[in-house]
């Protein structure tokens, strides 16, 4: 039970502060103050305040997108396990519900993008959906990986610490597969290298680009499904990267969320160190994504 | 009891064109009197279909009356009952469709001969499902191909409804040829044609893979497997929609059915076969979607679709083969529940969305998506039924689409952890979530330049709803598929029983598919997403104050235009280029120079792989091989005329007494 509240609380609160934390590297390595980085709980409750334009071209879709990313983001929210506690929902086969789950908000957020009728956001509907079509293999790539070491179908079991996991055979593809999740949590989630979420040049942008005639609550929608949207994804990743428990089950929360705003503040590293792709290179990104992780089954399976 | 009241229905579908031939040429009594006894031949079939699915009989067998070969039987088991659904299913839908579509006041010339063949080809799958002996399913078979030709072509004063239909003829027979082989190679192997599961010992390997690859030919055709699909795009293109949706819903799957059907008659199958058919399921899935994307014109794109679908059947298919030469019921379970299911699904969610293409072509008069957009407004039926295909084609939840493409994983998902065993379906799991992505891309790209946006011409622009005996059919497909998608619970007995049916040859019991997969968990969690949506629009709903509308804000620009708008062909480009390899796309760029240059059109295009780049040049590189030969042929009467003078010379010069005139002149 406390697990459960504690699992809810986590999914609920948290997701903003992740990127006020990345924020925050951003600014520490530019040298500046920065906002608290509980600046986005204040951006959202604004929003959330804030009335709403439409387009006159839009219909029902344009205001179904955030609310479906919503949804969705939040029940992959309740499959995943964070760290060493067990997630609410779990059944044989999850793991396929929490990839498509994903490609249910895409459906929806990149219609909602096209409904308005602007080339801007048409174009950052067509990156979206494209750079998908590499990031999916990818990241059934590394699930088979998992399910292949643990002999298992289901997130919870899936992701916990394997046994034999720092044996060389199992820690190659680990390794193989931390590498290629790492990429792909940075393009779903839109961050550089592979879309910015700050500039605002539309010719540029992925993400940004789909959203620019959202507002208000709508807006706010969905600068909060994708910061549980990296939640999420992130603790995928933590589960390979660091699968630590304590042997006291309380100790395990706390833990985990020290890890996770540390993968948040990686992010922000890498976001201050590198400059955004050209757009045409992120699919060669992409792929290198996907030939981590199929190496890494190839590796394991050898 | 089922039996007889399936072959009732088959009886009354054959003749449920007859009476509209005696009415007048414009009047709709006759599509009336061809929709009602469609609609009963329909509803008695499905209660005979799914009375004897859910086993409520014990198989029942008919003699069926076609004496000329012998005693031919009927039969009606659990996997011919599942394949049944769907025929009558769509066989009851498509004449009430039709009436709206295809009113034989604006048809005179085709209507009437539409309705015949509809009933001939519902009543031809009918006959190829439950048909016990070869040769009455040949006949089943032949009055199916037959009859869709003359629906295909039922514009045949265009010329591209011509085209298709004469490549459709050819491939149809092509794939029949194999059949006649396939039999005869059965007849002399078993020593009858009757259809039953021959003893292990019976067939020698080389035999056995002969006869494999034969039906996998034969009724490869006719599923559209990817190279053997090439007639399958022009043709679902070019017949009227409804058509359209019964050739790709339900046509398809009688191929699917035969190489089902052959695979539960032969014993002991080689582990390779499972291998070529997953292998072949994945390049068709792979490959169907890519091109797919390529596609500009709307029903094209959703025939292409066909294909990638066709492939996923098979990939379970190929999971569940696997798992009978390794003696893995769970594998064989959950990879035909995959395989069964998606052919229900496939034949809902693709029947239903060639006839919303109906409902835009019937408002808009074009089938081009770039000349199309912002029909939802004029459209909201059409348009919301369009949605729930798509994202049920996706294999998205919460709808029926991803219960199927969920099991065909869980089955390949099984090979990658069973320990000791290493199969090479997990291969096809990658594969299977690029497929899925990419028809993600694609149908976004459809749903936002068909319905969303501005309307980009005048005719989409006077779009208007279509009339209710269209919108019927289409709520009654969607009603499907968002029932299979929120309680899949529902079809897990009828999952049960065709696997037991099929499996009944392999040794092993069967398991049941509910204790593989939780399908429960997963209808719980659909209608908890659905229920979820719900309740957050209903908030945003409640709390938001009347929003104000302006223009499209994008980014400060004060006058948009519907030209400005991203279109099909944009959305695409990049996943074009990225498949550029494959595709091959064509773009004709005018050259534009001077200070006023004349007006210049873009084109671009994506052929067909076999079709366009095999098959028509090889035909022709044989009829310029062949050239020569028009020096004889100018089409001249004097010249046939002097050939056949030639030839009758020539026969009687054979009777001419050379030897002895020879020797009468030079040897005396």
């Amino acid at each position: 039970m406390i697990d459960l509240l504690f699992h809810l609380s986590v999914l609920l609160f948290l997701p903003p502060l992740l990127l006020g934390v990345i924020n925050k590297t951003k600014a520490w390595f530019a040298g500046r103050t920065g906002p608290s980085v509980f600046q986005p709980y204040y951006d959202l409750s604004k929003l959330m305040r804030r009335g709403l334009v439409l387009s006159a071209t839009t219909t029902w879709v344009f205001r179904a997108g955030p609310l479906v990313a919503l949804a969705t983001a939040l029940l992959a929210g309740l499959l995943i396990p964070f760290g060493g506690l067990n997630a609410p929902i779990s059944f044989t086969g999850d793991l396929i519900l929490f990839a498509y789950l994903f490609g249910l908000a895409r459906f929806f957020t990149t219609s909602a993008a096209l409904d308005t009728g602007s080339a801007f956001e048409g174009m950052g509907a067509a990156r979206e959906v494209t750079f998908a079509c590499l990031s999916e293999p990818a990241l059934f790539f590394a699930l088979l990986v998992l399910a292949k070491v643990s002999g298992s179908l289901t997130l919870a079991t899936l992701l916990h610490a394997p046994a034999g996991a720092l044996s060389a055979n199992v820690a190659a593809p680990l390794v193989l597969i931390a590498i290629g999740l790492f990429i792909v949590l940075l393009a779903e989630t839109c961050r550089i290298p592979v879309d910015d979420p700050n500039t605002h040049l539309e010719l540029t942008m992925i993400h940004e680009a789909m959203v620019l005639d959202h507002s208000g609550p709508l807006f706010g929608t969905i600068l909060y499904s994708s910061a549980v949207k990296l939640l999420v994804l992130g603790s995928l990743l933590l589960h390979v990267i660091a699968p630590f428990e304590f042997d006291q089950p309380w100790l395990n929360g706390p833990l985990y969320i020290l890890e996770i705003l540390g993968l948040a503040a990686v992010v922000g590293v890498v976001e201050s160190v590198m400059a955004r792709l050209q757009m045409r290179h992120v699919p060669y990104l992409l792929v290198g994504a996907l030939l981590f992780c199929g190496f890494g089954f190839i590796l394991l399976i050898r | 009891m089922f039996l007889d009241l399936v072959l009732l229905a088959l009886f009354l579908s054959a003749f449920s064109g007859l009476p509209g031939l005696f009415f007048p040429r414009r009047s709709s009594g006759g599509e009336r009197v061809a929709a009602a006894l469609m609609g009963v031949a329909a509803l008695l079939g499905l209660a005979g279909a799914v009375g004897a699915a859910l086993g409520w009989d014990g198989p029942a067998v008919r003699v069926f009356p076609w004496f000329a070969v012998g005693t031919p039987e009927v039969g009606l088991d659990a996997l011919s009952a599942f394949f049944l659904v769907p025929v009558f299913l769509m066989g009851g839908l498509g004449p009430l469709y039709g009436l709206g579509y295809w009113p034989q006041r604006q048809h005179p010339s085709n209507g009437q001969r539409l309705r015949l063949f509809w009933g001939l080809t519902i009543a031809g799958m009918a006959l190829v499902v439950v048909s016990r002996h070869a040769l009455a399913l040949l006949l089943g078979w032949e009055t199916m191909a037959l009859s869709a030709y003359f629906l295909i072509t039922a514009e045949g004063h265009r010329p591209e409804s011509r085209q298709a239909g004469w490549i459709y003829l050819i491939a149809t027979h092509m794939g029949t040829l194999a059949l006649f082989a396939l039999f005869a190679l059965w007849q002399r192997a078993t020593g009858s044609y009757v259809l039953q599961p021959a003893a292990s010992s019976a067939l020698s390997l080389g035999l056995l893979n002969l006869l494999f690859v034969l039906a996998l030919f034969g009724f490869g055709v006719k599923a559209g497997v990817m190279p053997l699909h090439f007639w399958l795009p022009g043709a679902h293109a070019n017949a009227p929609s409804h058509v359209s949706a019964l050739m790709s819903g339900v046509v398809l799957k009688m191929g699917i059915y035969g190489i089902v059907r052959w695979l539960s008659l032969l014993p002991d199958p080689p582990s390779a076969w499972g291998g070529l058919v997953l292998t072949l399921g994945a390049v068709s899935g792979l490959l169907g979607v890519v091109f797919a994307i390529g596609q500009h014109d709307l029903k094209r794109l959703l025939a292409y679709h066909s294909v990638e679908n066709i492939g996923i059947i098979l990939m379970g298919l190929g999971v569940a083969l696997l798992g009978r030469s390794t003696h893995r019921p769970d594998w064989v379970a959950l990879g035909l529940a995959g395989c069964l299911l998606h052919v229900w699904n496939h034949s809902f969610f693709k029947s239903l969305l060639f006839l919303c293409a109906g409902s835009v072509v019937h408002a808009t008069r074009t089938r081009q998506l770039d000349r199309l957009g912002g029909l939802a407004k004029a459209m909201p039926w059409t348009s919301a039924c369009f949605l729930v295909g798509a994202v049920a084609i996706c294999g998205l939840p919460p709808l029926n689409g991803f219960v199927s493409e969920w099991l065909v994983y869980l089955g390949m998902f099984r090979g990658a952890v069973a320990p000791g065993t290493a199969s090479g379906a997990v291969f096809g799991i990658p594969v299977l979530a690029m497929i899925g992505a990419l028809a993600v891309a694609c149908f976004v790209k459809v749903f936002g330049t068909v319905f969303l946006g501005e309307p980009r011409t005048g005719a989409a622009e006077r779009a208007h709803e279509a009339p209710l005996t269209m919108r019927l059919p289409m709520l009654a497909l969607a009603g499907c598929c968002v029932l299979i998608g929120l309680a899949p619970v529902l079809v897990v007995p009828f999952l049960d029983s065709a696997i037991a049916c099929w499996n009944a040859t392999g040794g092993a019991p069967a398991e049941s598919v509910a204790r593989l997969a939780p399908l429960a968990v997963i209808g719980i969690l659909a209608i908890s997403l659905t229920l979820c949506v719900a309740g957050f629009w209903a908030f945003f709903a409640r709390r938001a104050e009347v929003p104000r509308r302006g223009i499209t804000w994008d980014c400060g620009y004060a006058r948009p235009t519907p030209r400005m708008q991203y279109t099909a062909t944009s959305f695409a480009q990049m996943i074009v280029v990225l498949f550029g390899s494959v595709l091959n796309p064509h773009t004709h760029r005018p050259r534009v120079h001077g200070l006023f240059p004349a007006r210049a059109r873009l084109q671009s295009h994506v052929d067909d792989a076999v079709l366009d780049r095999v098959l028509l040049p090889l035909g022709s590189r044989i009829e310029e091989s062949f050239n020569w030969f028009h020096r004889f042929q100018r089409g001249l009467t004097q010249h046939y005329v002097l050939y056949i003078l030639i030839a009758l010379l020539l026969l009687l010069g054979s009777m001419f007494p050379f030897k002895t005139f020879i020797e009468h002149w030079f040897a005396r």
